[in-house]
């Protein structure tokens, strides 16, 4: 019987969180499953184990949020059915009842679901320049995750390079932290900056933050350079400085890590491999599942909110999970009092609209691909570089994302295109001189990450009777 | 704005019988136009297995495999590329004493055509191939078959193709064919009329449809074989492998991936993509890790499946329309269509300028099907 059936929640995480908060609200016990081993998400990641350091310690300016948000976690638990350590990768069997392919510990089983909702999130954007394959160069991400989750820094004299404003707040983490950090490399011009005088209308603790953030670097003595272009990583076996260019001149700094990243690019393959409609959205450059106000996809049981249905930040993703599970409740009969999805939506556009002007203040660096050489490596895990392309694309009269996958074998290897395809479509649109909508959506299929060829054994299927 | 072509032959369907169909019959000196709903070698002839096989394969089925053998070492001269063709020997398992006596009753069938297999019995097998273990009751060597890499060598043939004069239409989807009398019209894309003497119908598993418009009914059935790929390992898998009593099949590319199959998948809404099914891929990883144990602490990274035409009797159509003159069926290829379709594409050459194919293909003739359609029809 369906409606025996569970809500099943994907990402224990800001949006994740909220859902299930909502849902246990009005008596229902959904399965939360995330593939961390603890609850909270990119932002509010948690140590792997209590390290007693403390949330404003960890969590900086966002240590009230973390802490809310935790705490909010903890008092569910009872109430829900938590499956931390598990891997969601497939979702099928959508002709009939869908159900969810997962693996824990090693044991596959199938979980059917009512309901589904994905909140699967987001991770860091890379785009490659020449060397950034040495050791020693890390996404913004994980140079932070470092901090938070493993209490360690990535180095001792940093660079941090790239755009968006993860790049000024780990700058600051890292300096916090005692790391010596050399410079803060912004890819996007200086007066990119003055947009921010918009939002600061809008948004003052924003603004006033990423203004604090700078400033304080500044005084530190942290180097802040803008409209830089990378041009070469220095050291022979790993990194030992970076070369740039930047407002004409050319410099080159010492350092032992780099941190880099150009904002965020949602997570969407579960959603893809449920089927729900793909939409190109410009702000994200990016293909994201079609949704109304509230996380309805295109397919009726299927959900999505936060992060991984289109970047919008930690809060709003808070905000976002709670509409869906009200969408949820909608859909399964409850009725929903006051306007509390009305509030919600209102706030979540709000948001939204700043994150318009944020984009004009942290701008994707459009020509990256007419100043990185072709001998620059593109997809890490087949090892092709960017003039292979080139020379694919020459050869194939290639124009679309997919095509190229099968002809050159960018984003056949591990990762199956989750780290490099972003930056595949930028380098086959800068080729053909497209938008990188132009050039088609790169489709998934599972498993959405690589699983162990000896995991089958009997198959555990898992139904609520 | 319509445009407007005429030409020799108009062909429906850039897989790789499609392709090498249009290539050799440039060579042959006529005028072609190739036409693919997407992209030429997208579909079955791009996403396949790769396996170049000619063990296993029906009787009737074997001088067109043997012919297609002698095609495959020159890809490089024909094509432009090797397409990582190796021909690395086909290693057929037998699970059990009586699937190995079958595999002896096949290798004395196939020895008149000039296939020669070496039956390898169970204690051999063992130092042979010492890395595979639950090898069974023995198993039959075919050194001459092998694999390729189906995502370059079907777009290979359509780019030399084009290379070669053919004109190619991709992303051009044949909306309408008619016989005109004298030869034939088709319409495709929203803007391409193309007048030809001859028309080719090899679109895969929707030839069926083209085939109907004719009057020539069919009974294709689509099926999606299940595909699983792993991480790159080191190279130890030097042959090419499949099952007699099993459905396994695998492979080690260049790069070190195993690519192995078996089992069927689905279809998703829009049929003409598909999905593998977990059930199928999971019993694949299985048989693969009671094979190799040496890959019991690899990764698989990618499920895939694609779209092929199934028939009845495990053989395809290929040959001339009963009905239409100048019309030239060559489709349903049950799965093994890959190896034998450069082949398919000498025949269809002759066909369209001599009218007789020098390699027998009358097992393969539509007409086979016509007495069950009329059954059918008259059972409804
Ligand atoms: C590395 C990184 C650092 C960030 N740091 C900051 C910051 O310091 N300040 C800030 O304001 N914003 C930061 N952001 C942005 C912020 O994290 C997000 O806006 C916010 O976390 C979004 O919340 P979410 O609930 O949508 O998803 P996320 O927090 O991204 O969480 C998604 C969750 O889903 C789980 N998941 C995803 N796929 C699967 C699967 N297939 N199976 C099982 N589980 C799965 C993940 O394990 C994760 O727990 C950061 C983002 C990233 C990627
Ligand atoms: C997963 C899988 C594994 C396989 N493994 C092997 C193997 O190991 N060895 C082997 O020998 N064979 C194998 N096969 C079979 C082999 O791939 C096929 O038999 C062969 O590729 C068929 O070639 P084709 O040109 O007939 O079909 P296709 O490659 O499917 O080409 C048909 C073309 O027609 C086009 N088309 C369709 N409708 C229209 C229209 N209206 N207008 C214009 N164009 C149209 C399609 O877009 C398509 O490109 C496998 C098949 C699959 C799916």
């Amino acid at each position: 019987m369906t409606e025996a059936l569970p809500i099943v929640i994907v990402g224990a995480a800001p949006a994740g969180i909220r859902a299930a908060e909502r849902l246990v609200e009005a008596g229902v016990r959904p399965i939360v499953l995330d593939e961390g081993l603890r609850a909270g998400g990119q932002i509010y990641r948690r140590p792997l184990v209590d390290d007693g350091r403390s949330y404003r310690n960890r969590y900086g300016s966002e240590a009230k949020k973390a802490e809310r948000l935790h705490a909010v976690f903890e008092r569910l638990r009872p109430s829900i059915d938590y499956r931390p350590e598990t891997l969601v990768w497939n979702v099928s069997g959508l002709e009939r009842s869908g159900h969810l392919d997962v693996l824990r510990e090693g044991v596959h089983r199938q979980i059917a679901f009512s309901k589904l909702l994905l909140c699967t999130g987001a991770t860091d954007r890379v785009l490659p320049f020449p060397d950034w394959t040495k050791p020693g160069v890390y996404t913004l991400g994980a140079a932070q995750t470092a901090l938070k989750a493993q209490g360690c820094t990535v180095g001792d004299r940093l660079v941090f390079m790239g755009s968006g404003p993860l790049l000024y707040l780990v700058a600051w983490q890292y300096m916090k932290a005692g790391a010596r950090v050399e410079a803060v490399l912004d890819t996007a011009p200086f007066r990119s900056k003055f947009h921010l005088v918009s939002l600061f209308v809008r948004a003052p603790r924003i603004v006033a933050l990423g203004l604090f953030y700078g400033a304080q670097l500044q005084l530190s003595g942290v180097k802040v350079r803008y409209g830089v272009r990378p041009q070469t990583v220095l050291g022979e076996e790993r990194v030992e400085g970076i070369r740039f260019r930047a407002g004409g001149r050319t410099e080159a700094l010492a350092c032992d890590a780099i941190g880099y990243g150009f904002a965020l690019r949602p997570e969407t393959q579960l959603a893809d491999l449920a089927g729900c409609r793909f939409r190109f959205e410009d702000r994200d450059r990016a293909w994201l599942p079609e949704r109304d106000a509230q996380g309805r996809t295109s397919r009726k049981d299927i959900y999505v909110s936060g992060d991984g249905s289109g970047i919008a930040g930690a809060d709003a993703a808070e905000i976002d999970g709670e509409l869906a599970a009200l969408a949820i409740l909608q859909d399964i009969g409850n009725t929903v009092a006051g306007d509390r999805p009305r509030q919600l939506t209102a706030a979540r556009a709000r948001i939204l609209r700043q994150r318009e002007i944020l984009e004009s203040a942290f701008p994707f660096p459009r020509d990256w691909f007419e100043t990185v050489p072709p001998e620059t490596t593109l997809c890490r895990c087949e090892e092709i570089r960017i003039g292979e392309i080139h020379c694919a694309v020459g050869a194939g009269s290639i124009g679309e994302i997919n095509r190229m996958k099968a002809l050159s074998r960018v984003g056949m290897g591990r990762c199956q295109g989750r780290m490099c395809s972003a930056a595949a479509v930028e380098v086959l649109s800068s080729i053909r001189k497209v938008e990188p909508k132009e050039t088609g959506r790169l489709r998934a299929q599972a498993p959405v990450k690589p699983i162990p060829l000896g995991f089958g054994g009997p198959l555990d299927t898992e139904e609520s009777r | 704005m319509i445009q407007r072509i005429s030409t020799d032959v108009t062909i429906i369907g850039g897989g790789l019988v499609g392709s090498s169909a249009a290539l050799a019959m440039r060579q042959a000196g006529l005028d072609v136009v190739l036409l693919d709903k997407g992209f030429c070698g997208a579909q079955a002839s791009g996403v396949n297995y790769g396996g170049v096989r000619r063990q296993g394969r029906p009787a009737e089925q074997l001088p067109l495999s043997q012919r297609a053998h002698g095609i495959w070492p020159r890809l490089k001269a024909l094509v432009g590329i090797d397409g990582e063709y190796v021909p690395s020997g086909h290693l057929k398992l037998a699970r059990t004493e009586r699937d190995f006596a079958k595999l002896e009753a096949y290798a004395e069938m196939a020895r008149p055509y000039g296939l020669d297999l070496e039956l390898v019995g169970a204690e051999a097998l063992k130092t042979r191939f010492p890395w595979l273990s639950a090898a069974g009751a023995g198993a039959s060597l075919c050194p001459g078959d092998g694999h390729a890499n189906p995502r370059l060598v079907s777009p290979a043939f359509a780019r030399a193709a084009e290379r070669a004069g053919v004109k190619v239409f991709e992303q051009m989807p044949v909306r309408d064919v008619r016989a005109t009398g004298n030869g034939f019209a088709v319409l495709a894309g929203e803007n391409l009329e193309i007048r030809s003497r001859q028309l080719v119908n090899s679109a895969g598993a929707w030839s069926d449809t083209f085939a109907a418009q004719f009057g020539e009914t069919v009974p294709l059935k689509r099926i999606y074989p299940s595909m699983v790929v792993t991480e790159p390992l080191p190279l130890r898998l030097p042959v090419s492998m499949g099952e007699q009593g099993g459905s396994f099949y695998g492979r080690q590319v260049a790069r070190g991936n195993y690519v192995m199959g078996g089992g069927r998948g689905a279809a998703l809404a829009d049929p003409d993509f598909s999905r593998p099914s977990v059930t199928a891929a999971s019993s694949v990883m299985q048989r693969a890790i009671a094979l190799f144990p040496h890959l019991a602490n690899a990764q698989v990274i990618r499920f895939w499946s694609g779209t092929e035409a199934d028939m009845p009797d495990g053989n395809p159509v290929i040959g001339p329309s009963r009905t239409t003159p100048g019309l030239f069926h060559a489709f349903g290829f049950c799965g093994a269509g890959f190896q034998i379709a450069p082949a398919v594409g000498e025949v269809l050459s002759e066909l369209v300028t001599s009218g007789r194919s020098t390699t027998p293909i009358d097992a393969f003739s539509i007409g086979r099907f016509a007495h069950a359609a009329a059954q059918t029809a008259d059972s409804l």
